[in-house]
C-alpha cells in the first residue's frame, strides 16, 4: 500500500511525494489506454527509493521530530487494529473520569493474551478536542494503571505504546495530582510480576511518556523522539528562544540511535520507506514481528527474576564518574 | 494565607536566595530582619512565618541531630554524556556550580540520627543548577535508598528541585524510573520513606520520589506542582488562581500528611519515626525463615544480620564507597 492522501507533506518529503504522483498518474494513464510503461514506470521506483535513501541519510534531529509528529502518521488505535485480533477496550480509572487520551484494553495476539496500553492522538481537529492532543489527566495515568494491574491479576504480559507532547499542564490535572499519578505509575510498573513491553511509536516527551514508560524491554521505532522535554521547551528555557527548538533538538540527543548509544533504549524499530506515514500495513507488521520476538523471550522468565532484571535494568541507567 | 502575596516569578532557579550583608529584607512581607536574628529563626521570618529557601547545608543542621550526619557518597561526581551546550558549556555550568556551592551535584547523601534514631538522608540543594535531578542525582539517591534497605533503617528524602535536568537528556528522564523502581524495592521491605517537600519542588522530581513518601511533609509555603506555572498559563490561556500549587494547596487537594514548619521539623519526623519503627516480628518474618523462635531470640537475631547484611552489600554494590 503507498500512500495517495496527504494531510501533510514535510519539506524534505516533497520531492518524493511529486514521484510518487507522477508514478500514480503514469500507472492510471497506462491502465486507460492499454500502454505499457512498466519499463518507465519501473525506472521511477527505483529513482523514488534512491532519492529517499539519499534524503533521509541526511535527516537532522529536527526532522525527525517532525516525523514523529506527522498529522498522517499511524497512532495507537492504528497498531492496534493491524496487530490484534481481538481487542476489547476497557474504560475509566474507578475514580474520576475516563481519559480519551489513554487507550487501554485486553487483546490477543498470535498465542499471546495481552494488556495494552497506549497514549492516542487525534486525527482532526474534534478528535484532537476529544483526545486532548494526546495528552493525559491524572486520570489516564490512573486508568493505565488499574488496566495493567488487571493485567498482573490474570497473568497478561503488558504492551504499552508511548506517543505524547506531554502530560497535560492544566489546573485540574495539578489539583488531581499529575506528579503523583506518574509517580506512582513508575512505582508500581518497576514491580509488577508480568512482562513489560514499551515502545515509542511517536512522541515521547518527558514525564507524560514515561508514566507508561517502565519495562523490561523499551523499545522505539525509528522516526521517534524521546526526551526529559520538547525541544520547543527545552529552547524556551535554554536558549530563551522557542525558535531554537531544531539546535536544542540537535542537543538533546533524542533519536533513536542516540537512545540506542545512551542506554535508554534496547532496540530500534525500522519503519518502511519515508516513514510509517507512508505505509500502515508494513509499520505495524514491523511492531508486531518485534513485539512477539519480545514477548517469546520474556514469557519464559519467572516472575521474581523478571521484576529483580526490571529494577537492575533502571539501577544502571544514567552517566556519572566515580573516583 | 501570607504566603499568596509573594511576587510572582520568584522561582528564578540561579538567583541567590537569601543575599549577603548583614540585613535581609523579607521576600514575603517587606519586614527588613537582622541576619544573626534570622540565622536563629532557621531563616524564618519573624513576622509572617515565611520560609526563606535555605541549602542543603542547613537543612541538615535542622532536620539532624547535630553532628550526627555522616556523609557518603561523595566521589560521585557528574560528567557530560550529551557533551551539552547551549548558551554556556553544561560542564561550564557545572564548574560554576561546584564553585558556588561547594557541592559534587544538587544532592548530599549520609547517614545521620533524628532525636537518636538512625536514619538514611538524602538532602537536595536548590542553588546547585536549581536542584535539578540529572545522573549524579539519580544515582546518590538510588544508592541511599539502597543503604536504607541494606541496613533496615528508615530513609528521608529532602527535596528542593525545579525537576530532571535538560542537560542530559532522556538520562535525567530515567532517573525518574531508576529512583522509583528502588523505592518500590525498599517499600517491599517494609522500610518507612519519609518524603520531605521544600521550596520549590516541581517536575520530574515530585513525579518521582517527591510523592512516594509512606509519608509526604512540606514546608509552609513550598511550590509543590509538576507542571510550570507559566506553561501552564499558556496552554489555558487564563490566570492561575491564587495559591496554587502551594503547600496549603496541595495539602487540601489530598497529596500531602501534613505541612511543617522548619522549627518542628526534627520533632515531628522524630514522632513518626518511632511510631513507623518496623516492628521486630514482621522484621524476623521477612529476615528469616524460621518463625518458631522465641522473641528474645528473634529481638537479637536480625541486630547480628542486619550488619553482616550491610557489609557484604556494600562490598558487592558499592565497590566505589570503600576507596573514600
Ligand atoms: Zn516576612
Amino acid at each position: 500500500m503507498i500512500k495517495k492522501t496527504f494531510r501533510q507533506i514535510l519539506d524534505f518529503e516533497k520531492p518524493v511525494v511529486e514521484l510518487q504522483k507522477k508514478i500514480i498518474e503514469m500507472e492510471e494513464y497506462a491502465r486507460e489506454t492499454g500502454v505499457d510503461l512498466s519499463d518507465d514506470i519501473n525506472r521511477l521506483k527505483k529513482k523514488v527509493d534512491s532519492l529517499r535513501k539519499e534524503i533521509y541519510s541526511k535527516l537532522t534531529p529536527w526532522d525527525r521530530v517532525r516525523l514523529a509528529r506527522h498529522a498522517d502518521r499511524p497512532y495507537t488505535l492504528d497498531y492496534i487494529e493491524r496487530i490484534t485480533s481481538e481487542f476489547i477496550e476497557l474504560h475509566g480509572d474507578r475514580y474520576f473520569a475516563d481519559d480519551p487520551a489513554m487507550v487501554t484494553g485486553i487483546g490477543q495476539i498470535e498465542e499471546h493474551r495481552v494488556v495494552i496500553i497506549g497514549q492516542q492522538k487525534g486525527r482532526d481537529v474534534k478528535e484532537n478536542l476529544h483526545r486532548n492532543f494526546g495528552m493525559s489527566n491524572p486520570e489516564g495515568y490512573r486508568k493505565a494503571l488499574r488496566v495493567m494491574k488487571l493485567g498482573a491479576k490474570f497473568n497478561l504480559p503488558i504492551l504499552t505504546f508511548i506517543d505524547t507532547p506531554g502530560a497535560y499542564p492544566g489546573i485540574g490535572a495539578e489539583e488531581r495530582g499529575q506528579a503523583e499519578a506518574i509517580a506512582r505509575n513508575l512505582f508500581e510498573m518497576s514491580h509488577l510480576p508480568v512482562p513489560i513491553i514499551v515502545t515509542i511509536i511517536g512522541e515521547g516527551a518527558s514525564g507524560g511518556a514515561l508514566g507508561i514508560g517502565v519495562g523490561d524491554v523499551v523499545l522505539m521505532l525509528e522516526n521517534c523522539w524521546y526526551s526529559v522535554i520538547s525541544p520547543e521547551g527545552c529552547a524556551a528555557i535554554l536558549w530563551k528562544d522557542n525558535s531554537k527548538a531544531p539546535v536544542a533538538a540537535e542537543a538533546m540527543k533524542l533519536t533513536a540511535p542516540d537512545l540506542l548509544k545512551l542506554k535508554v533504549i534496547d532496540k530500534i524499530i525500522p519503519e518502511p520507506p519515508g516513514g510509517a506515514h507512508w505505509d500502515y500495513d508494513a509499520a505495524a507488521q514491523n511492531l508486531k514481528k518485534a513485539l512477539l520476538k519480545e514477548l517469546n523471550q520474556l514469557c519464559k522468565i519467572p516472575p521474581q527474576e523478571l521484576v529483580e532484571k526490571r529494577i537492575e535494568k533502571y539501577s544502571q541507567m544514567g552517566v556519572w564518574k566515580e573516583k | 494565607m501570607d504566603w499568596f502575596k509573594r511576587k510572582k516569578g520568584i522561582s528564578s532557579s540561579e538567583k541567590k536566595v537569601i543575599p549577603d550583608g548583614l540585613w535581609v529584607k523579607c521576600d514575603n512581607c517587606g519586614e527588613i530582619i537582622y541576619r544573626p536574628e534570622l540565622q536563629k529563626r532557621m531563616f524564618v521570618c519573624g513576622k509572617c512565618d515565611f520560609h526563606f529557601r535555605v541549602s542543603c547545608k542547613e537543612y541538615i543542621q535542622y532536620y539532624f541531630d547535630p553532628d550526627s550526619f555522616k556523609e557518603f557518597g561523595k566521589s560521585i561526581k557528574p560528567s557530560d554524556p550529551l557533551k551539552f551546550k547551549d548558551s554556556k558549556k553544561y560542564t561550564d555550568r557545572l564548574k560554576a556550580a561546584q564553585k558556588a556551592t561547594g557541592l559534587n551535584d544538587a544532592v548530599i547523601t549520609g547517614e545521620a540520627t533524628i532525636e537518636g534514631q538512625p536514619v538514611v538522608a538524602a538532602v537536595m540543594d536548590f542553588f546547585f543548577i536549581g536542584g535539578s535531578m540529572g545522573s549524579v542525582v539519580g544515582e546518590k539517591i538510588s544508592r541511599a535508598i539502597e543503604r536504607a534497605r541494606q541496613k533496615q533503617i528508615p530513609l528521608i528524602i529532602v527535596s528542593a528541585s525545579g525537576g530532571a535536568r535538560m542537560m542530559e537528556g532522556a538520562l535525567s528522564l530515567m532517573q525518574l524510573a531508576k529512583t522509583s523502581a528502588k523505592l518500590a524495592q525498599l517499600s517491599d521491605e517494609g522500610i518507612p520513606y519519609i518524603s520531605i517537600l521544600t521550596d520549590p519542588t516541581t517536575g520530574g522530581t515530585t513525579a518521582s520520589f517527591a510523592m512516594l513518601g509512606d509519608i509526604n511533609i512540606a514546608e509552609p509555603g513550598a511550590l509543590i506542582g509538576f507542571a510550570g506555572q507559566r506553561v501552564i498559563k499558556q496552554t489555558i490561556g487564563q490566570d492561575l488562581p491564587e495559591g496554587f500549587q502551594r503547600a496549603e494547596f496541595v495539602l487540601e487537594h489530598g497529596f500531602l500528611d501534613m505541612i511543617v514548619s522548619r522549627q518542628e521539623m526534627r520533632s515531628t519526623l522524630s514522632r513518626i519515626l518511632k511510631l513507623l519503627q518496623p516492628s521486630e516480628n514482621k522484621k524476623t518474618k521477612k529476615k528469616t525463615s524460621t518463625q518458631s523462635q522465641s522473641r528474645g531470640e528473634s529481638n537479637e537475631k536480625p541486630i547480628v544480620k542486619k550488619e553482616t547484611n550491610s557489609t557484604s552489600t556494600e562490598n558487592k554494590k558499592l565497590p566505589h564507597e570503600s576507596k573514600t
